[in-house]
């Protein structure tokens, strides 16, 4: 009985403690914020989801030419087209999401309490599909990222707010995801962290790093490297690769639950997809 | 003799190959498609031959009055932003040129007469070079230079 | 099917400032398939014509090192508000398309 009312007590003091030891994803955004703008003090905080465009002039320029008038415009009205499609089934994809699917980019991803696992825009959008009876689209590319493409331009301006819910089960997915993010891996055993926190705004060969503040608001991508529209998970798996590590599969646990993560340490910061980038 | 004959046949071959497969790879325009567009110029592998085949003559003369916008430091060499602009009277056309380009023709603009003296659009650069804006006014080819530095990347650039 | 051209066509103090951008692949047939190791043909816009209320204003030549997905600006006097804009493209398999738009 002693020995019973100490643990308890032992457990009371511990949940009495403030949480210096174990640090929340509150913690986490406030230094990871805090850590850039002490990095790069001239950038104003919602310039950090332009990415690179706000640390060099001479790119910023040339990214503003292609700004004015984007390719990622022929994927926008693609993306519309086939949301406002209806399935075999008559549904359209506004019957799976909040608000019509409309002005919702800035709550993906999220943490699905029912499932206990991490939900992308991507993944909602083919689960979607698969609910209404319609085979599930690449994850990479083609019509997902027209779709996406399109949802996030609805939500542009819209401020990122990701939820990570008082459930073990969430918190574990964000800590995986963090893990993720700062773990060394691949053949040149570098981690996320290494280039887009400690060497952000730094140069790789003729390659500006960019901030990981910010990264993931713009998705997706128009890479001129890739000529065409890609997702999130396709530039992780791209990124895996360069570090010379096998890449994940595109909406795997691990990239989920590290755009979870990802994305987390963006909020309070707007929604500007979809982007262009070199 | 028979040397002389023998040179004849494998000039003949070797010419009808590399037609036959630049035909294959759609390099030769079929001729019922587009009279007017310039082949030869577009081929040209020289700036001088590429100036000549278009405009008849590669004498230019360099010209203050020709603004040519380009980046320094190309993000990407697939998709570098030009636009070049002249306060030149009487202007006819305005060409650009990516020197160290294997085909080192572009494009070239046939402007209207009430058309602006003004062009952009993208180019993809190989390799570092000049971009050179050809402005042409009755019979003079006026030009203008930037150097644009294309690199190679670090993330797969 | 969605048109292959995007066109802003805007007329201020006089001056009609054209923006266009065509979904093309503009492939040089000098690059190999990843896959086949073959070389992708050659497949490019040669021409784009703009008319304005049919009297053409700029006739552009292309040569395949024209960015991907190609952008076009140019301006003209003498446009109003409500005019035509017709804009057409030829490549050099012989396909085309145009787009017929009115000045903002």
């Amino acid at each position: 009985m002693n020995k019973l009312l100490s643990i308890i007590a032992i457990l009371g003091i511990v949940a009495s403690l403030p949480q210096t030891s174990v640090a929340t994803p509150e913690d986490d955004l406030k230094a990871f914020q805090e850590y850039y703008k002490l990095r790069f003090p001239e950038v104003p905080f919602n310039d950090y989801v332009n990415g690179v465009y706000a640390l060099d002039a001479d790119s910023r320029a040339q990214w503003e030419a292609i700004e004015d008038f984007p390719p990622y415009e022929l994927n926008i009205e693609k993306g519309k087209e086939m949301f406002n499609k209806p399935f075999k089934n008559g549904k359209t994809y506004a019957s799976c999401f909040k608000n019509e699917g409309i002005g919702i980019r800035q709550n993906y991803p999220y943490f699905d309490t029912k499932t206990g696992k991490v939900v992308t825009l991507e993944g909602a959008i083919n689960a979607c599909r698969e609910a209404n009876g319609e085979e599930p689209l690449g994850w990479k590319k083609g019509p997902l990222a027209d779709i996406s493409a399109y949802m996030a331009y609805t939500s542009r301006g819209n401020v990122f707010d990701i939820k990570i819910p008082d459930d073990p089960r969430a918190i574990d997915a964000y800590n995986k995801g963090k893990q993720f993010f700062y773990a060394k891996r691949g053949q040149l055993n570098m981690a996320c962290a290494d280039c887009h926190v400690y060497n952000a705004g730094n140069r790789i060969r003729a390659d500006l790093l960019s901030p990981a503040l910010g990264q993931l608001t713009h998705f997706p991508v128009y890479r001129s490297k890739w000529g065409e529209l890609g997702t999130t998970q396709r530039r992780y798996g791209g990124c895996n690769e360069q570090v010379r590590a096998k890449a994940f599969k595109p909406q795997s646990e691990e990239y989920n639950n590290l755009e979870y993560f990802h994305t987390y340490m963006s909020n309070g910061l707007e929604v500007n997809g979809p982007g262009a980038r070199k | 003799m028979s040397n002389m004959k023998r040179r004849t046949f494998l000039k003949g071959t070797l010419a009808a190959g590399a037609a036959g497969m630049a035909v294959s790879a759609g390099l030769l325009t079929p001729r019922a498609v587009l009279a007017a567009w310039p082949t030869a110029a577009f081929e040209a592998k020289t700036v001088p031959d590429a100036l000549t085949s278009l405009m008849g003559s590669d004498k230019l003369d360099g010209s203050d009055k020709i603004t040519i916008k380009a980046p320094d430091i190309a993000e990407n060499g697939a998709v570098v932003p030009v636009s070049v602009e002249t306060s030149i009277e009487g202007v006819s056309s305005i060409s650009i040129i990516s020197e160290k380009n294997a085909s080192p023709l572009s494009a070239s603009f046939k402007l209207g007469s009430g058309t602006e003296a003004f062009v952009a659009t993208r180019i993809k650069l190989a390799k570092t070079m000049s971009v050179v804006a050809v402005v042409k006014s009755g019979d003079k080819l006026y030009s203008t230079g930037k150097e644009v530095k294309v690199t190679i990347g670090g993330c797969g650039g | 099917m969605a048109n292959s051209i995007k066109v802003r066509a805007k007329v201020t103090g006089g001056v009609t400032t054209v923006k266009a951008l065509i979904s093309h692949p503009m492939e040089t047939g000098l690059v190999k398939d990843k896959k086949t190791g073959e070389l992708i043909p050659a497949h490019f816009i040669q021409e784009v014509t703009c008319e304005h209320n049919g009297t053409n204003v700029l006739t552009a030549w292309w040569g395949a090192s024209i960015s991907k997905n190609p952008y076009l600006s140019f301006r003209f006097k003498g446009g109003k508000a409500g005019d035509t804009l017709k804009l057409h493209w030829v490549d050099n398999k012989g396909e085309s398309d145009s787009l017929e738009t009115k000045i903002a």
